[in-house]
């Protein structure tokens, strides 16, 4: 009779548990992927019965297999672990589970610091420093570095004069001024780190660094600035034996008189009109063959770099090269006008090595 | 960054708008039309992008050979990745149906149904593709009163219907809520046209991970086909001789006979001697 009845009360319970979770559970075939991360869910699902349905019925259908898969979604959302955060329920979600491609591509590594180079050169490897010194003053462990550091000299409260000291001096605020000079100093070093890591060329002070580590290019620029800094502007200023005159800063526009050879002008202005009018394209031979030639430079030093890099960036460096020109196909040095194609190649030889027809060559 | 074409008319404008506002404030809508097309030509996209620093991007355009016309696609590095193009066959805005809206920047859930997501490439990267558009910013915890909207993609018969549908939280039995939708957004029948999809190794390139989310391999662990895990534990050598077993006192040798085990040892060994 007990045992019926236990029996009764178990049944009803679970009938009642049921009945609660009737409301909630969904029937599918198959279960569904989700990825809580993104809060997304794929009904892998075939959908039978919306196949020859128009109109309402497919309206009704289709919110019908909404409902029943985001049941299930939500069934799984607040199995996730909450916690409380200012008076609202929250529920930590996991990391999302589907791989989206990057939007940007990877960050480059940073460039090596003065001493990172330094120490790499030499092989030198970091070792492992304990963080607590016996403090034999205080007689306890404090750090190494930091706040109430072991050694602190600026802390002494008694400091013998040295030796060979004025007697006058005074000996703490030496030991301030040093100490300020030091944090001045690491400071001055982390910040010319990060200019050269982002590649930014600060302009100094007569163009003279204080610490002496300049490159060749910025000396000859300071250079260039002390001759031209005199009374006269370096018109007077002597040259060493071999140095060659400074090329200038550049030419600037020439203009032709307003009043000068009218007959030049006017063959110039008919030239132009000409040109302007013929249907086949003009080519410069001397700006082309200038332009291939600096593409081709271009391509070699492209090339170099890339041996230079290895194995394992050649592929993403080709891919790179390569896209920009896709479908427009809009190469710079490209192919000259399609009559003039031949007469441009073999000038452009002919040019290479013999004359110098006035054109802008660089060296 | 949502555009419009040349020739875009009053659906495919207002399909833009619609997603605009579902995707409020991480997106722009430029009011412009542009003169492009984005299949022949994706300079002028790529320049958008970079302008306005978006990857994502939707352009609608109509003519008759494709009417209402809407190009969904996304970029790596500011240049484009993949763009799937597909065609509007029936709109229903999201002023047309008559009821709240939720706030803007929630962020929505997203379910993909049909066994033909799965199927096809086309259909993958389609997915992945409208994952990544519509989902929001990622978020370690989310309010559970803060579930607002689901987009529903159904794919049957070579269409895709897209749905909105407002999310109602109705006492049920337990803890978890029962769901009831109500139809709120922008609805869409879709069908796919064309695709450009990225080659694999510029997609190979995209998915890098840094190394530091790569996760890390846990060592001398393996798994069973039956979800065993196997642990390998590396132990010096030891001395067997000099294992600690149990002692039973009555197996012990007596003088006498470990004397004679002796003789055996030293005969045995010059047997072995011989026969080398």
């Amino acid at each position: 009779m007990a045992a019926s009845s236990a029996e009764e009360v178990l049944a009803q319970a679970e009938r009642a548990e049921a009945e609660k979770l009737r409301l909630i559970t969904v029937h599918k075939d198959l279960e569904l992927e989700f990825d809580l991360g993104n809060l997304l869910a794929i009904d892998p699902n075939p959908p039978t019965g919306l196949r020859q349905q128009s109109g309402r019925g497919l309206e009704e259908r289709l919110q019908g297999l909404a409902r029943d898969n985001t049941q299930l979604l939500i069934n799984h959302l607040w199995q996730l672990p909450t916690e409380r955060v200012e008076e609202a329920v929250v529920a930590k979600l996991p990391e999302p589970s589907l791989r989206l491609p990057r939007e940007k591509p990877l960050p480059k590594p940073r460039p090596l610091t003065r001493w990172q180079q330094f120490a790499q050169l030499k092989g030198i490897r970091p070792r492992k420093k304990t963080s607590l010194v016996w403090d034999e003053a205080s007689k306890q462990w404090r750090r190494r570095w930091g706040y109430q550091r072991a050694r602190d000299d600026t802390k002494d409260w008694l400091i013998e004069v040295p030796g060979g000291a004025d007697p006058n001096e005074d000996q703490f605020a030496k030991r301030l001024q040093a100490k300020k000079e030091r944090v001045a100093k690491n400071e001055l070093n982390r910040l010319r780190n990060i200019a050269r890591a982002h590649k930014v060329h600060l302009p100094s002070q007569g163009g003279m660094h204080p610490t002496g580590h300049q490159s060749r290019e910025e000396l000859g620029r300071a250079m260039q600035v002390a001759k031209v800094s005199t009374a006269s502007v370096g018109r007077f200023q002597e040259r060493l034996p071999k140095e060659k005159p400074p090329r200038g800063p550049g030419k600037k526009r020439q203009f032709q008189p307003n009043i000068g050879d009218f007959a030049a002008e006017k063959k110039g202005q008919l030239e132009l009109i000409r040109v302007m009018n013929s249907k086949k394209p003009q080519m410069d031979v001397t700006r082309a063959t200038n332009k291939q030639m600096r593409e081709e430079d271009r391509e070699e030093a492209a090339k170099k770099r890339k041996m230079a890099k290895g194995s394992n960036r050649k592929g993403h460096g080709d891919k790179r090269k390569g896209r920009p020109l896709g479908p427009g196909g809009k190469r710079k040095g490209g192919p000259p006008g399609p009559g003039s194609k031949r007469k441009g190649g073999l000038a452009g030889l002919g040019g290479k090595k013999g004359q110098r027809q006035g054109g802008k060559r660089r060296k | 960054m949502l555009i419009k074409g040349g020739n875009a008319n009053a659906i495919v404008t207002q399909v833009l708008r619609d997603v605009y506002a579902l995707k409020k404030p991480y997106s722009v809508l430029y009011k412009k039309k542009n003169i492009t097309r984005p299949f022949e030509d994706q300079t002028s996209l790529e320049f958008f992008s970079k302008k306005s620093d978006c990857s994502l991007f939707m352009f609608g355009s109509h003519n008759k050979k494709r009417p209402n016309n809407l190009i969904v696609g996304r970029m790596y590095d500011h240049h484009v990745l993949d763009m799937i193009e597909l065609g509007i066959e029936k709109f229903v805005s999201l002023k047309d149906f008559k009821n709240s809206k939720c706030p803007e920047g929630t962020k929505p859930m997203l379910i993909f149904a049909g066994d033909a997501f799965d199927v096809s490439e086309d259909y993958r990267r389609l997915k992945n593709l409208l994952t990544d558009f519509f989902r929001g910013p990622t978020v370690p915890n989310i309010r559970l009163a803060g579930l607002e909207y689901v987009l529903h993609f159904t794919a049957v018969d070579g269409k895709i219907y897209f749905r909105t549908y407002k999310l109602l939280l109705k006492k049920s039995g337990c803890r978890t809520p029962r769901i009831e939708l109500e139809e709120m957004g922008p609805s869409l029948d879709l069908i796919m046209r064309r695709t450009y999809l990225a080659s694999d190794d510029l997609y190979k390139l995209s998915m890098k991970l840094p190394k530091a989310l790569k996760p890390k391999k846990k060592k001398n662990l393996s798994h069973d086909t039956f979800g065993t895990t196997y642990g390998r534990i590396h132990m010096q050598k030891q001395d067997l001789s000099k294992l600690q077993t149990r002692k039973m006192k009555g197996l012990k040798k007596r003088p006498a006979e470990k004397l004679t085990d002796n003789q055996e040892n030293k005969s045995k060994k010059i047997k072995r001697r011989k026969i080398d």
